[in-house]
């Protein structure tokens, strides 16, 4: 059961370093996005520290949707998908395994980018850690969330807007609760802890239903 | 032993066949013949599971498809219009990740050999997305040497082959069904192997 949990992680992993380019892309787009303001609003202390926490979500969120839609679509067009739902293996296995494959792409990476991107805010010390250990918890609910809107919309046209639009409404709890965690550590540091708790709660949420969800989506658009 | 009984399938409004039935007993082949559009791979695609028909059911081993989910693939080998092979793997990962995915356990001298069997010496590292239309078919074609499923549904298997590989396939079709095995195929090439012992079944388009 693990074997083939770890075959599709491994396969997806190696099939994004072949190529590359996927995985700066995302990078690259989330440095740039949290860049911009900076440029655009001044750089007033107070008002770039007031920002700067939801500017960075914003950001991750925009990020780990552009991604998504590659999700399942290029399994789809080389049939590797059809074959995985013929498979007596649990398609929800395979599918958190896909999921799993896309955080560590797309998500991980902004989670070890922050504190760079924090610096430009003038985020403290306590504030640069607890946005990492938000966007820790958090992005993975973003790319366990969008993988049931990547599934929904798979083989669609114009798949791509409908799938933003299907998934940033979900992504806003993650975005209310993550963003709040670091303003709120600005003022007193223990009060973060109800905001982690209920980030870790939509992320256990999350990975007992997104797989599933996600599964039953792909048997619908195969057919 | 698969059965399918008063099976009906619609694409939109048009309804492609109804009151469909057939049985394919073990060590038989059954080939599917029919206009372009006649509904050939819908009628694969339901046998598979892949698509719901309007009507009727499949049963395999006198149990309905629907009811079986998962334990049904376990019996099925299906190969259909793509290839289902990633371009960027080279053959052999390919393979590998197939056997695991269709829970056999294989190592890296049945794969080379399954490659060597298909025609590929020389080519088992390279990426797929290096190799002709033919080769790619080949590489996907290599798990029917590898799988032990008793049920194989192959939808157009001979597009894109040389003579050789035609003859090759053939071999592994016949050895596969003289070996107690079942196999549903769709080709609009005539081959020996259809014009042979096979039973026929005709869409109506």
């Amino acid at each position: 059961m693990f074997g083939v949990f770890w075959c599709i992680l491994t396969r997806d992993l190696t099939l994004a370093l072949r190529r590359g380019t996927d995985v700066l892309t995302t990078l690259f787009f989330f440095v740039i996005v949290v860049s911009l303001f900076p440029l655009g609003v001044g750089t007033e202390r107070e008002v770039l520290e007031e920002l700067g926490p939801g500017v960075v979500w914003v950001a991750a969120l925009l990020a780990s949707m552009l991604a998504l839609e590659r999700l399942f679509a290029a399994d789809y067009e080389d049939g590797t998908l059809e074959q995985m739902l013929l498979t007596f293996q649990p398609l929800s296995l395979l599918v958190l395994a896909k999921i799993a494959a896309h955080w560590l792409l797309t998500g991980l990476p902004l989670v070890l980018i922050a504190p760079l991107v924090g610096m430009q805010y003038h985020l403290s010390d306590t504030a640069i850690w607890v946005m990492m250990l938000a966007l820790l918890i958090g992005t993975p609910v973003l790319s366990l969330i969008g993988a049931i809107g990547a599934a929904l919309t798979l083989g669609l046209r114009g798949g791509g807007i409908l799938l933003s639009l299907l998934i940033l409404p979900l992504y806003i709890p993650v975005l209310v609760y993550g963003a709040g965690a670091v303003t709120v550590s600005r003022i007193e540091f223990t009060d973060t802890q109800p905001y982690f708790a209920l980030l870790a709660a939509f992320l256990l949420v999350a990975l007992v239903f997104a797989p599933v969800a996600a599964s039953a989506a792909l048997k619908i658009s195969l057919e | 032993m698969l059965e399918v009984t008063k099976l009906e399938c619609r694409r939109g409004d048009r309804q492609l066949f109804a009151g469909l039935d057939f049985v394919v007993g073990a060590g038989t082949l059954l080939h599917v013949r029919g206009r372009n559009g006649s509904g050939k791979t819908t009628l694969l695609r339901t046998l598979c599971g892949l698509f719901a028909p309007d009507a009727g059911e499949v049963r395999w081993r006198g149990e309905s498809i629907r009811e079986l989910g998962e334990d049904y693939h376990r019996d099925l080998l299906y190969f259909g219009h793509l290839n289902g092979i990633k371009c960027d793997l080279t053959g052999m990962e390919n393979l590998a990740i197939g056997a695991t995915l269709d829970g056999d356990r294989v190592d890296q001298s049945a794969i080379l050999e399954a490659l060597r069997r298909m025609g590929l010496t020389g080519f088992e590292d390279l990426p797929t997305r290096l190799l002709s239309q033919g080769q790619k078919k080949r590489v996907a074609l290599a798990r029917l040497v590898l799988n032990r499923s008793p049920l194989w549904v192959l939808d157009e298997p001979f597009t894109a082959l040389d003579l050789d590989a035609v003859t090759l396939l053939q071999g592994l079709i016949a050895d596969h069904v003289a070996g107690g095995g079942l196999a549903v195929l769709t080709t609009h090439q005539e081959v020996p192997l259809t014009s042979g012992q096979a039973e026929r079944l005709d869409l109506g388009g």
